[in-house]
């Protein structure tokens, strides 16, 4: 592997890309031949939801693709709007009264396009108090304001989380493409795709090792798949796709491996916990299928992202002392 | 593209960031024949959404009421119902001699298709209000017409009454069977019955 480290950072993204991409094509050409045969329904169900969630990884792909071809001022574009979408979801399934309206608008219009103008000028000291401070303490004012006492501080809980997870947390991804890490100047897009790539192994481990385990779950009111010895899995694969990835990353090699477990155990986390958010939303699967309001589990596929992000940003930080 | 095409176009693109605006359609699909869709009443921003769940060749031929006083008062309010929505323009006050109704039957002669709230007003929350007789009249005078109930979810929280500003918060609207006025059917009856199919909307997933 040291000699792919030689290599200069655009043969390395490029690389990655290839053989990103090479593996897609495989795994598609596979599910295609699976498809020939005859099949049972159960199993023509599962077929169909692994190819919605392979059709979601090269939505994926080819988004980071552009984003890296484009630059750093798409890609935080493509984050915002991915924020905005997400946020757009999140209030859709949290009931929230008349008097939030003006804590909404000032969550959808204010502190979201902030945030992202301040990871644009990378002003990572003010990025990182922002919304946990400033904001935390400015959305009850505005709900305040809108004089309905009635479960006060259960809605402002609800806003101000809806902006820790959506925005906040999936604003760390673009603010590790600007991070400036010692002898890795404009190599950030390889951070974001060390991020997604064991973060996304450790799901698609998680998710197998459940099915394949069978062990009890943990919370069965909230997930009936979730064990500890799944999620151990996923962080592990996580792990080890993320010393594998070590050459493409600013870490040495062990701690490569240990960003891999950290980043992928708190994605499979999040996960979790946006199951539990569905169940309290009254929202049984989204299984792709649209609802009736439209919300098609974009919420889902990014939770991950949003969790792993800011601990694994945070964990560069301390890493470098930056 | 002339410049009412591309507003629209334009207006459509903002209804559909903000709420996804997305249509449903359970018991008759888009076709561009002669209906009249009726829905709940909740809100200012019902309309849009409705027209902007509608396929776009479907927009140009679907027509809103609108209330002449206030929609003619400025140029521009002109503008947008006359030229972006080609709306039927309404006397709110009533002279004695004239049939209220008489704009939309011109309009249905025409052959275009309208979007109605039988309401009359924008309800608060739960159940729609009873339905006005409009809805029965224009079913009496053109029994060739589709009437398509809708159930428009979720937009009072977009633009609560006296609110300007919406927020992104995704809705949907549910567009069921055709409804068609029995012989003999009574008034309040058949009203009734519109009313319901509409409710029923709210529980089709």
């Amino acid at each position: 592997m040291g000699s792919l480290r030689a290599l200069s950072v655009t043969e390395q993204i490029g690389l990655l890309f290839v053989v990103l991409f090479g593996l897609l094509a495989i795994t598609t050409m596979i599910a295609f031949g699976r498809t020939l045969g005859n099949r049972s329904d159960a199993q023509l169900a599962a077929h169909e939801q692994f190819k919605r969630d392979l059709r979601a990884v090269w939505v994926g792909a080819v988004l980071f693709w552009v984003a890296w071809v484009a630059g750093t001022i798409v890609s935080t574009v493509l984050f915002f709007v991915v924020s905005f979408l997400a946020l757009r979801e999140f209030v859709t399934l949290t009931h929230t009264r008349r008097g939030d309206h003006r804590s909404l608008l000032l969550a959808f219009f204010v502190v979201l396009p902030l945030q992202y103008v301040i990871v644009a000028t990378r002003e990572f000291d003010l990025f990182t108090v922002f919304i946990p401070v400033y904001v935390f303490l400015a959305i009850p004012v505005v709900s305040a304001l809108g004089n309905d006492p009635q479960r006060f501080l259960e809605r402002t809980a609800k806003i101000q989380w809806g902006i820790m997870v959506c925005v906040y947390g999936m604003s760390h991804a673009p603010a590790l493409l600007l991070l400036d890490l010692p002898d890795y100047a404009d190599r950030g897009a390889f951070m974001v795709l060390y991020l997604v790539a064991v973060v996304a192994v450790a799901q698609i481990v998680q998710e197998v090792a459940s099915r394949r385990l069978r062990r009890r779950p943990v919370a069965r009111a909230i997930s009936r798949t979730f064990s500890w010895r799944g999620w151990f899995a996923g962080a592990f694969a996580a792990a080890l796709a993320g010393g594998l990835l070590y050459w493409a990353t600013p870490f040495k090699p062990w701690p490569a491996v240990l960003m891999g477990l950290i980043a992928g155990g708190s994605g499979t986390l999040g996960e979790f916990v946006m199951k539990a958010l569905k169940r309290d939303a009254g929202v049984r699967s989204w299984g792709g299928k649209a609802s009736v309001t439209g919300a098609v589990g974009l919420l889902d596929r990014v939770a991950p992202l949003c969790f792993a992000a800011p601990v694994f940003f945070h964990a560069v930080r301390w890493y470098f002392g930056i | 593209m002339k410049l009412p095409e591309a507003a629209g176009l334009l207006l459509a693109t903002i209804a559909r960031l903000i709420t996804g605006a997305q249509g449903h359609w359970y018991g008759a699909p888009p076709k561009a024949e002669q209906r009249i869709y009726f829905a709940n009443h909740q809100s200012h921003f019902d309309w849009v959404l409705i027209w902007a769940a509608l396929p776009r060749d479907l927009r140009t031929i679907t027509r809103p009421i609108a209330a002449r006083d206030y929609w003619t008062s400025t140029p521009l309010k002109h503008w947008i119902t006359r030229e972006i929505f080609n709306a039927v323009y309404v006397s709110r006050e009533r002279a004695a001699d004239e049939d209220p109704l008489e704009p939309l039957m011109e309009a249905l002669r025409h052959g275009d298709s309208l979007v109605i709230f039988p309401e009359g007003t924008r309800g608060n929350k739960g159940d729609p209000a009873s339905f006005k007789a409009g809805l029965y009249h224009l079913a009496e005078a053109f029994p060739d017409v589709n009437l398509i109930p809708a159930w428009i979810d979720n937009v009072q929280r977009v633009m609560p009454k006296g609110e300007v500003v919406p927020v992104p918060i995704l809705c949907s609207v549910t567009f069921g069977a055709p409804l068609t006025l029995q012989p003999g059917e009574e008034k309040r009856a058949f009203l009734d019955r519109a009313r319901d199919a509409v409710i029923a909307l709210r529980s089709v997933h």
